[in-house]
């Protein structure tokens, strides 16, 4: 079977490679795309690693074949800072000490900017819920959580 | 799974075509939440997929008749954003959001949890309590088929050679109408039920319960719906006592096994607080309205 | 807080983490991210079985296959000698650790490794794999820590006589060895109780569950040399076995540290690298190998399950008169548990007279366990601390205050040997009974548990390099991978002791090659010894710096201080000069005798012990046994807290990892001796939205030996939780649960509420 041509668009700009039909969209994204920061740590939608955005939704790409990108937008951790400037939630992620590993920082980060760009005055209750497919082994959530609800309190401020 | 071919056909004959006409295994494609974890996992190898998102059919929620249709395609995510949908039917929406994580969400639907066959799929036992019907089509045409009766055991439905599932529709609500779903799972999020309770109940004026389906899920081989618990419920004003016969008679009907996320005894006694419970929730949604 | 700001200007501060923009934004390369020109994909076959003999592998249709370009099975590996080493903080015997990369003539477990190939894509290499046909002889398992121990047991191994009894026995058992630590007469202190408690208490493997798998890319040439890049908790570790495995000398091999995604003690030993650099030898490409979660699961990590008894007395007064532990600890299908620590730590928060532990090192059809954050002492403590829980409800008193009243205090001995120098154990008992929490009143079916933890701490060798830039700023380099923000702490301490802006420190991480030998990130010892190295450091770059200022000032290098990072004459007397900053002094050392730096290569003692006390309230559902954790706070004397927010989240991570252990984490057997939850669906790692804040108290009674006075953090923190949540059950419930995990399902029947 030839590789399938896609053409999609990755982080704002188009973007084509080949994929074979049961390649995964992690797995084209990390080998073809050459974008490692969407990270692989269970490939059965269990741990949110890999977590990208698909046309607006947020999505496993371990459980999305990389040919359903064709014609479609994702985001990845690559496009979440603006140039130089980090996004307020990376930046937040940094003060507060979000992190260890950082391993699965990439996939929190881009569901909680999911969660953001939907509510912008999540409880701790609805952050945890949303974010509980987001494995963390090393911070026991805490810091990350806190994180969020404070860049969301920090973004209600700026645009009050 | 080398060669496997990805089809994205826009319409359902073209579906129905490409699916009757495979000689290999094929499986269609709709949220892929199951489909790609059992070929990572290589519990299949399927030679041909067919993506169904692409069928006008199969997309979006339409409301007729105070009923609703709910596209194959549909996901999770979808369904809890559609304020009426969640309004007239929050028990199913429930079950439908319960499957998986937010990013699970973004793509699980309805149909794919229904044709996966798990005994434990979460939106299964609600839609059968909602009375909810599926349209099956195939290289003989479409058909509406109720959708207890699509799963037939563990990973085994009825459909037919080149059938798949177009859409599931729920029936209108009269007034006084109530549904929920519960489960039990260790954690909060991120598990299959352990045991899995829907309820639908509609009340007159006075708040009698005049009609009532309960159904458990992962008790049994397929869902199992418990009559006796139903006709509890029926004639009574969801009491105390009502919901102790619920309690009972669904713990009579579980006949679940020992497996590693429970054992039969405990499964049989949650099954019973699971149906109480879901049928007071049910009554509490069905008396505000 | 007040008198640190006095004493420190950078330590105690929480600066943003050097290496965290990276982290931020998905620059930072982990183990897998590494694409080398002619990479080859590796796989690995795997042993469907818990136990059989290998009667034969055929590779030749895996090597027929287009795109396999190499296969590697035990034939290709050198015979590896028996001698003890050290694996994180246990020790093993090479030849096992040999047999445990790749299965010679047995597997002893579903999972283990028995032949491994490199292809130019993951499919094909999948592909081969299934082509690689090995015939088994399937013999009789045993996964049962207790049947293990039985006559009748299947033996695994024909060389194992039990250790550390006497006379030696006449037959091979699955019983590999027995410590025994004792202090005073148990006898005489069990006489002396006015009440005694007996219970016996079962644990089952738990995983680290680090959510980065396993990855390795190795590459070596025709000239026999390796590099190897990998995420790992100690590249010099790597190192050190590969060479061992392969006889290769260490110097021909070098080893890059890649960004680690977790380790918790799962990755101080090596599964994949010794098989990469084979693969990649025979086929003269580099060649990557990643696991996948199920592998991780069946056939790396966990820790060990165990059977416990613990006897305790106390007299009326709450006086603990006397102690008795017997302990089997799993250690998978070669010997080396942590049975030793385990019985070491076991009574170790109490002052007592009258102590025994005995511990046997069990095997079993089981993965080969390997440490997981203070190994053994969460599963021993556990359990003494829930007797010591049931003692202090039966005598009507405190659990914080009966706790105190025999806490270990300075001075203390402990039945391990050591005599306690300056301890926390009785400020963080206090400080937990003085928070707002330990007061909050409790609701129907909700309880309260407390319990105390204790771990070692340890040192160990470590380097560092301090080089002063042109320009002023410095490059720290040394070798202990960062886990969890410990280059943040590094660049700290180097600050504090330079007298310059934590900003202007650049710490890294560096290869083999690059710096000398490192014990692994493990034991608690990275901030505590690389941090000692790291201050010792500094200081070698200060005494060149102000041998510079006295030769610029032309005076002798004693009438030089550095002082706020600058150099200044010592006294009035040694002359008028201006102080000169690191930065100028840097900026001419051309003309003052070249490239200014200080290093500092040491084998850290004195680590200071660290103790905790955490507090749980739980809410049980009396109906379905669902366990909802309410609230949690952890204290710790912490020594000194570097920089205070990766301390606490060190406090926060152990405790919802200690959460998880207590309540739904286990590995699950079939009757094939099958592993049946391997993946994170049914592998129950705490969600999110499973716990609530973890409120930390940092106790800061500083370690005497340690410059900045730090005692290690990291694995304190798992230990109190399994009997705190324990605790907590039994007060909600009323009943006394004596095995892990406390699951719905088992909460259900052990109230009575299931029948």
């Amino acid at each position: 079977m030839a590789k399938q041509h896609i053409t999609t668009t990755i982080n704002g700009e188009e973007a084509e490679y080949l994929c074979e039909a049961q390649e995964t969209l992690l797995d084209v994204l990390r080998d073809q795309v050459g974008l490692t920061g969407t990270k692989e740590g269970c490939s059965s939608g269990d741990c949110g690693a890999c977590s990208v955005m698909l046309d607006g939704r947020l999505v496993c790409s371990c459980l999305v074949l990389g040919v359903e990108a064709e014609g479609k937008t994702v985001e990845t951790i690559e496009g979440m800072a603006d140039g130089e400037e980090l996004h307020p939630l990376q930046q937040k992620f940094l003060e507060e000490a979000a992190l260890q590993c950082g391993f699965c920082t990439p996939g929190v980060l881009v569901a909680a900017k999911a969660l953001l760009d939907v509510n912008d005055d999540p409880t701790e209750t609805e952050v945890r819920y949303w974010l509980a497919g987001n494995l963390c082994r090393c911070t026991g959530y805490d810091k990350i959580i806190r994180a969020v609800m404070d860049t969301a309190a920090d973004l209600r401020g700026a645009s009050a | 799974m080398s060669g496997m071919r990805y089809e994205a056909p826009g319409s359902v004959d073209e579906a129905v075509t490409l699916l009757a006409d495979e000689k290999g295994v094929a499986r269609v494609l709709a949220g892929g939440t199951d489909l790609l974890v059992q070929m990572r996992a290589g519990m299949i190898s399927p030679d041909l997929v067919v993506d169904i998102k692409k069928i006008a059919e199969t997309k979006g929620i339409t409301a007729n008749g105070g009923g609703f249709s709910i596209g194959a395609s549909v996901s999770g995510a979808e369904m809890g954003e559609h304020a009426e949908l969640t309004a007239a039917w929050p028990g199913v929406v429930e079950g439908a959001e319960l499957i998986g994580s937010t990013q699970v969400q973004g793509r699980a639907t309805m149909a794919g949890n229904l044709c996966n066959a798990s005994p434990a799929a979460d939106s299964v036992p609600a839609l059968i309590a909602a009375g909810a019907t599926c349209t099956v089509a195939g290289p003989n045409g479409q058909r509406e088929v109720p959708v207890e009766d699509i799963p037939t055991g563990p990973g085994k439905t009825s459909l037919g050679n080149g059938e798949f599932v177009v859409d599931i529709k729920l029936p209108a609500r009269p007034a006084h109408a109530g549904d929920a779903y519960l489960r039990m799972i260790p954690r909060t999020e991120m598990d299959i039920a352990i045991v899995g309770a829907g309820v639908n109940l509609v009340l007159d004026d006075s708040g009698t319960c005049t009609e009532a389906c309960v159904v458990l899920g992962a008790v049994g081989p397929t869902t199992i719906t418990v009559a006796d618990a139903a006709a509890a419920l029926v004639g009574s004003k969801v009491d105390e006592a009502a919901l102790a016969a619920v309690s009972a008679a669904a713990s009579a009907a579980a006949s679940p096994i020992n497996d590693k996320r429970g054992t039969v005894e405990y499964r049989t006694k949650v099954a019973g607080v699971l149906a109480s419970r879901a049928a007071a929730i049910a009554a509490d949604r069905a008396r505000s309205k | 807080m007040n008198e640190q700001a006095k004493q420190f200007k950078f330590v105690g501060t929480r600066p943003i983490r050097p290496d965290g923009v990276d982290k931020v934004t998905g620059r930072a390369m982990y183990g897998a991210d590494l694409t080398l020109p002619g990479m080859l994909e590796g796989k690995v076959v795997r042993s469907p079985h818990a136990h059989a003999r290998i009667k034969s592998i055929d590779t030749s249709k895996a090597e027929a296959l287009n795109g396999v370009k190499s296969v590697v099975t035990a034939a290709d590996m050198p015979e590896a000698e028996s001698k003890p080493v050290a694996a994180g903080e246990a020790m093993i015997n090479f030849r096992d650790l040999a047999e445990n990369v790749i299965a010679r003539h047995k597997v002893f477990y579903e999972g283990q490794t028995v032949a491994a190939v490199a292809a130019t894509s993951n499919e094909i290499a999948e592909r081969a794999a299934a082509l690689i046909e090995v015939e088994y002889e399937v013999l009789p398992h045993v996964i049962d820590v207790l049947d293990a121990m039985k006559d009748d047991a299947p033996v695994l191994h024909d060389h194992i006589f039990t250790g550390g009894v006497t006379p030696k026995p006449e037959k091979p058992s699955n019983v590999a060895n027995r410590v025994e630590f004792a202090l005073g007469d148990i006898d005489a202190g069990f006489a002396a109780a006015d009440i005694v408690i007996e219970r016996k208490f079962t644990t089952e493997p738990v995983h680290q569950a680090y959510i980065e798998p396993h990855a390795v890319v190795a590459d070596m040439g025709p000239d026999g040399k390796a590099d190897v890049w990998c995420s790992s908790q100690g590249h010099f570790m790597v190192r050190s076995f590969c060479a061992g495995l392969l006889k290769i000398e260490m110097s021909k091999i070098k080893v890059s540290a890649a960004e680690i995604g977790g380790g918790f003690g799962g990755k101080t030993t090596v599964y994949l690298e010794p098989l990469a650099i084979m693969l990649s030898r025979k086929a003269g490409r580099p060649v990557r190998m990643v696991m996948s979660r199920e592998e991780i699961f069946r056939a790396s990590g966990p820790t060990s399950g165990a059977a416990m008894t613990i006897k305790i007395g106390a007299t009326k007064d709450g006086r603990i008169t006397a102690g008795d532990a017997t302990l089997c600890l799993q250690a998978g299908a070669f010997p080396g548990s942590p049975v030793g620590p385990a019985a070491m730590t076991a009574f170790a928060p109490y002052d007592l007279e009258n102590v025994r532990v005995v511990g046997f090192d069990v095997v079993s059809n089981r993965p080969k366990v390997v440490a997981y954050r203070a190994p053994g002492a969460p599963i021993s403590e556990y359990a003494v601390e829930s007797v010591v829980d049931e003692l202090a409800s039966e005598l009507g008193l405190d659990p914080i205050e009966f706790r105190a009243k025999n806490g270990a205090k300075e001075g203390t001995q402990a039945a391990y040997g050591v005599k306690f120098g300056t301890i926390g154990m009785q400020e963080t008992l206090e400080a937990a009974k003085a928070t707002e929490h330990y007061k909050i009143p409790l609701g129907p079916n909700q309880g309260r548990g407390v319990a105390t933890g204790f771990w070692f701490n340890i040192g160990g060798e470590s380097c560092a390099g301090i080089r002063i830039n042109e320009d002023g700023s410095v490059s720290l380099t040394e070798g202990s991978p960062d886990i969890g923000g410990s280059r943040a702490s590094m660049a700290i301490m180097a600050a504090e002791v330079l007298g310059i802006d934590v900003a202007k420190i650049k710490p890294s991480v560096v290869d083999t090659d690059a710096t000398g030998y490192h014990f692994v990130t493990g034991g608690s010892r990275v901030t505590f010894a690389t941090g000692m190295a790291v201050v010792d450091a500094s200081k070698a770059a200060i005494d060149e710096l102000r041998a510079r200022a006295a030769k610029i000032w032309d005076v002798d290098v004693d009438g030089v201080v550095w002082e706020d990072g600058h150099a200044k004459p010592a006294s009035t007397n040694v002359g008028d000069f201006e102080p000169m900053s690191l930065a100028e002094i840097a900026a001419i050392a051309n003309k003052t005798g070249g490239p200014i730096s200080g290093h500092a290569d040491i084998n850290a003692k004195g680590a200071g012990p660290g103790f905790g006390t955490h507090i749980c309230d739980v809410e049980v559902d009396p109906d379905t046994g669902f366990v909802t954790v309410l609230r949690y706070t952890a204290v710790q004397d912490v020594g000194r807290a570097i920089h205070p927010s990766y301390v606490e989240g060190q406090l926060q991570g152990g405790a919802a990892q200690g959460i998880g252990w207590a309540l739904n984490e286990a590995y699950m057997y079939d009757e094939d001796g099958k592993l049946e939850n391997a993946g994170f669906l049914d592998y129950r790692v705490p969600v999110a939205s499973d716990l609530p804040m973890i409120d930390t108290i940092l106790v800061e009674i500083p370690n005497p030996t340690h410059p900045f006075g730090v005692r290690g953090v990291g694995e304190v923190p798992i230990i109190p939780p399994l009997a705190a949540v324990n605790n907590a059950v039994a007060a909600a419930t009323g009943v006394r649960f004596t095995a892990l995990p406390l699951s719905p399902p088992a909460i259900l029947a052990g109230t009575g509420a299931g029948d």
